[in-house]
């Protein structure tokens, strides 16, 4: 019980003291759970970085859910995560009980006139950010390309079809072009 | 029944956002649209105050979200269904099947959809950029002042990194863009 409560509150600590999201928290979770607690390996650290990246979900849940199995299986998890997103939901929910009437000040109403243009930039920086990041091969910058003028065209359009439908093609095209090229390799070796 | 839709809503959020908090907003875009939760001005609202309250992006949207269409109960739900699937894919993923994300056929799939989701994501950030620009209601079919602070924004946000490495924080860019929007609106 007593490592269960350590792994809740260290995560709420974690959850409790970064913001701007996940990657921004793994500097964080790197020298709380390696360098202080030795909950989890340096070697660990980079796998949680790679599964974080290859799986869907908040990078901040897949990080403590880890971390928690690592140290006490199922159980572990449970409270690591919910010690993650503790602190934030309880100011979110905070917020939007006042965020309506709020908004109806005046100057509120201008600050976020401002604020969401800056908004619409952080979004494509997190996009130029995510591209740099890519494997440079000519089979990313084509899909990414598809991806986008896709996504331009249902927001344009306004057509229900979700971005899902889009990212299982990706998907798809990727994974039969690896197919197709490792059985040409096949049969030049044979 | 609003508790299942937000369930349902953002279970599929949770399993479909690659690439952090970012991923997840057209993600959320979509399905709030969809079910008329959130139009695109109070989106924006909540993607400024999740990038500058603590914790993961897309768990704060999603408890916004939850509490304004069901309450405490409805936060709840919608933030228990953003972390789901995170939470059991970790889980089956170190207990059973430790080597499937070093398949390179699975691999290949996930680089597709890793270069797919970059594009989605410009695409939202450059839909949004637009509508804030232009049609912003039916009186201002192109509003000046807007594509003065946007661009104006951009400049201090990018050009900040080439004086400083890091450049200016999201937060810092947010509080500069609140005050001038409180200036320009006296």
């Amino acid at each position: 019980m007593k490592k269960l409560l350590e792994l809740f509150f260290t995560f709420a600590k974690i959850g409790l003291f970064t913001f701007g999201g996940g990657y921004a928290m793994l500097p964080l979770i790197e020298r709380t759970c390696v360098e202080k607690k030795k909950w989890i390996t340096g070697d660990e650290m980079t796998n949680i970085t790679v599964l974080a990246e290859s799986t869907p979900g908040p990078v901040a849940i897949n990080c403590s859910t880890y971390v928690g199995n690592k140290q006490k299986g199922f159980i572990g998890a449970l409270f690591a995560t919910l010690g993650m997103v503790t602190p934030s939901f309880i100011i979110i929910l905070a917020i939007s009980f006042f965020l309506e009437r709020f908004m109806e000040v005046k100057w509120v109403a201008g600050a976020f006139y401002g604020i969401k243009l800056a908004v619409a930039i952080l979004i494509i920086d997190a996009a130029i950010r995510m591209f740099r990041k890519l494997e440079k091969k000519p089979l990313t910058y084509i899909l990414a390309a598809f991806a986008f003028a896709a996504m331009m065209a249902i927001d344009i359009a306004s057509v229900r079809i979700s971005s899902v439908v889009i990212m299982l093609i990706c998907a798809t095209v990727s994974l039969i072009v690896y197919l197709a090229k490792r059985n040409k390799k096949k049969e030049e070796s044979k | 029944m609003i508790y299942l839709e937000l369930f349902l809503g953002f279970l599929k959020v949770g399993a479909f956002a690659f690439g952090g908090g970012y991923g997840a907003i057209p993600l959320i875009r979509e399905t709030a649209v969809a079910y008329g939760w959130l139009d695109d001005e109070r989106l924006s609202d909540m993607i400024a105050i999740s990038e500058s309250t603590p914790g993961p992006i897309a768990v704060n949207l999603a408890t916004y979200v939850g509490s304004a269409q069901g309450g405490v109960l409805g936060a709840l739900i919608a933030t228990t269904a953003t972390i789901l699937p995170a939470f059991l894919i970790v889980i089956i993923l170190m207990n059973l099947l430790k080597n499937v994300i070093k398949n390179e056929g699975v691999k290949s799939a996930i680089d597709g959809i890793k270069a797919c989701v970059v594009g989605i994501i410009l695409a939202t950030g450059a839909y949004m950029a637009f509508n804030n620009i232009f049609f912003v209601s039916a009186e201002t079919v192109f509003d000046w002042k807007a594509l003065a602070i946007t661009a104006a924004l951009a400049l201090i946000y990018f050009g900040s990194r080439k004086i400083k490495k890091q450049g200016i924080s999201p937060i810092l860019l947010i509080v500069i863009a609140g005050v001038t929007g409180v200036l320009v609106n006296l």
